[in-house]
């Protein structure tokens, strides 16, 4: 990695933890466990990753760090998303009509 | 860009431009519950599109193993999610973090084991496998004890090893050390590993020594770590997606410590390395000595129900003893019945209520409590003098009065509830243990204060029962 593109990642770094910042201070209370199961299933992004592995590098080696490595990634972002979807699913207002 | 050194087609790239954008629009609806939910399903989206521009990219050459991955892992994450009770949350959340951080480091470690000839790797590329492995494993174990403890396989009161600082800190230098000479040499796999035991290691005896009730800390912690070592991934295969995505939790993961931290008082170091709540509990009889002594009022259900049939207002605080009881149904029942009696009732929710940021909040909605009737500490706590009465169920420390005006408690300063301004409290209680900072609770001594022992769902039962008498 060149210097330019070692500054370009970190600039990127940088700006998206500040959009991350201020995203997030706006979340209520009242949702920050469905924002940490939701950002936990963002996390799992490094599936991408794991695909590269699994996909490219070959050899016993690429294959079972790929297989473990996307295996892991794939319960993180699977399980991450429905388990934000199933509590959300039960958030409701007192005016609304009862499910 | 160099041509050789691009590893993903600008196709790929573009898609993650778009999958960044909607994680983001993700984030930014959940700001409201009514938009959280396609919130979500726009981030699982924005997931969806990198993944299959990942998949199709033309460097891409063997499938099998990445369907294999897929089809387990949805499987079990898929089982898992719908499987888990809602008080189980707490772990769930933890052990999806230590997974994700496992994944990370997995991903970094394969960049330098899989090279033959080492001699190319660039010291960023060394560097940052060193931190994916370091962060990505101790949040992998991390998870696991917080995990264990969670749910009861591993002690929940803080374990203190002798001269725990004193291993921490050789650790630590040792764990650095192997970071070096790695950076120094990447052909020195035997560092990696090493490394790998030893970040292993610390993530267990980071959080072995940390209670219970500290728990919302650690979890938001730990899942602040898992997005850092998908970032520091993200420089080692230098993807922009992984930075993106995983600067994204990082921060989210370090705003909910904050809030935590904020709302116990304390410092994140003194929550990390303080090992609080163990100086009382292991202190001997004396401070349960002293409870016995001092009067409380106790009270039964049929009383406390005439309290509750006559108020206008009555406010709920929860706390861990209600997930614990699994009381939430119940208490919404008694919520209704004093609705229908034409009685105000709302929810006061302490930021570390239970184990995990918004536990209370989850459970509460669970048993199909409105999100309005839930209110924070500052929306909440200058309506307690107008309230006629204050129900805890399961909460302690979070009430003490203590933490206003006595400054040699150890839980001084931290923001309560105030209940004790209500004009009367009903505590449900199993008994005057203390809470988990060993300390003695004022609010259970006080002239407006009743105490409704027994399980806490068995005593709302109760108070539904007598209720009906009414």
């Amino acid at each position: 990695m060149s210097i330019e593109e070692l500054l370009i990642s970190l600039a990127v770094f940088v700006l998206a933890i500040f959009v991350g910042y201020l995203t997030i201070t706006r979340v209520p209370p009242t949702l920050h466990t469905p924002l940490m199961s939701g950002s936990n299933a963002i996390s799992g992004i490094v599936i991408v990753g794991a695909i590269i592995v699994a996909g490219t590098v070959g050899g016993l080696l690429g294959a079972i760090l790929g297989v473990v490595a996307v295996t892991l990634a794939t319960i993180n972002v699977v399980g991450g998303y429905l388990v934000t979807d199933r509590m959300l699913r039960m958030f409701h207002r007192s005016d609304d009509e009862r499910r | 860009m160099d041509e050789s050194t691009q590893i993903l087609d600008n196709v790929t790239l573009a898609a993650y431009i778009v999958a960044s954008v909607l994680f983001i629009i993700g984030l930014l609806w959940l700001r409201s519950p009514e938009t959280a939910r396609a919130g979500n399903r726009l981030s699982a989206l924005g997931m969806l599109i990198a993944i299959v521009f990942t998949v199709i990219d033309r460097d891409i050459v063997s499938y099998e193993w990445i369907i294999v991955g897929f089809i387990v892992g949805a499987l079990l994450g898929a089982i898992a999610a719908r499987q888990v009770q809602l008080t189980a949350m707490p772990q769930m959340v933890a052990i999806f973090n230590g997974f994700g951080g496992a994944a990370s480091a997995v991903v970094a470690a394969a960049q330098i084991l899989s090279q033959n000839d080492t001699r190319d790797v660039d010291t960023v590329v060394s560097v940052t496998v060193a931190l994916s492995v370091l962060i990505g494993s101790l949040t992998l174990t991390g998870s696991l004890i917080a995990f264990g403890k969670l749910q009861g396989i591993v002690a929940t009161q803080p374990v203190l090893i002798p001269l725990r600082h004193v291993v921490n800190v050789v650790l630590a230098i040792a764990g650095i050390a192997m970071a070096g000479l790695l950076i120094y040499d990447a052909n020195l796999e035997w560092a990696l590993v090493a490394m790998a035991v030893v970040a292993l290691i610390i993530g267990v005896l980071i959080v072995i020594p940390i209670g219970g009730a500290d728990m919302p800390v650690v979890i938001a912690l730990l899942n602040s770590y898992s997005g850092l070592a998908a970032a520091a991934t993200g420089f080692v295969i230098d993807n922009p997606m992984l930075i993106i995505a995983g600067s994204l939790v990082g921060a989210s993961g370090l705003i909910l410590t904050r809030i935590m931290t904020r709302a116990m008082n304390r410092s994140l170091g003194n929550v990390m390395f303080g090992g609080f709540g163990v100086a009382d509990s292991t202190g001997g009889t004396a401070p349960g000595a002293t409870d016995t002594d001092r009067p409380v009022r106790s009270v039964n259900a049929a009383e406390a129900a005439i309290l509750l049939g006559y108020a206008d207002s009555v406010i709920f605080v929860p706390g861990y003893g209600l997930a614990v009881a699994q009381a939430q149904h119940q208490v919404r029942d008694l919520a209704d019945m004093l609705k229908e009696r034409g009685t105000q009732v709302r929810y006061a929710i302490h930021p570390v209520a239970g184990r995990m940021p918004g536990h209370m909040n989850v459970l509460l909605a669970e048993a199909d409590v409105p999100y309005d009737e839930l209110k924070d500490l500052d929306e909440i706590n200058d309506d307690f003098r107008r309230a006629d009465v204050a129900v805890v169920v399961g909460a302690n420390d979070v009430t003490n009065p203590a933490a206003r005006t006595d400054r040699s408690s150890p839980i001084y300063g931290m923001p309560i509830l105030n209940v004790d301004q209500a004009r009367s409290a009903i505590v449900l209680k199993r008994s005057m243990a203390s809470g988990f900072a060993g300390v003695e609770n004022e609010l259970f001594h006080m002239e407006n204060t009743m105490m409704l022992f027994g399980d806490a769902r068995a005593s709302v039962e109760d108070l539904l029962t007598e209720m009906k008498e009414l």
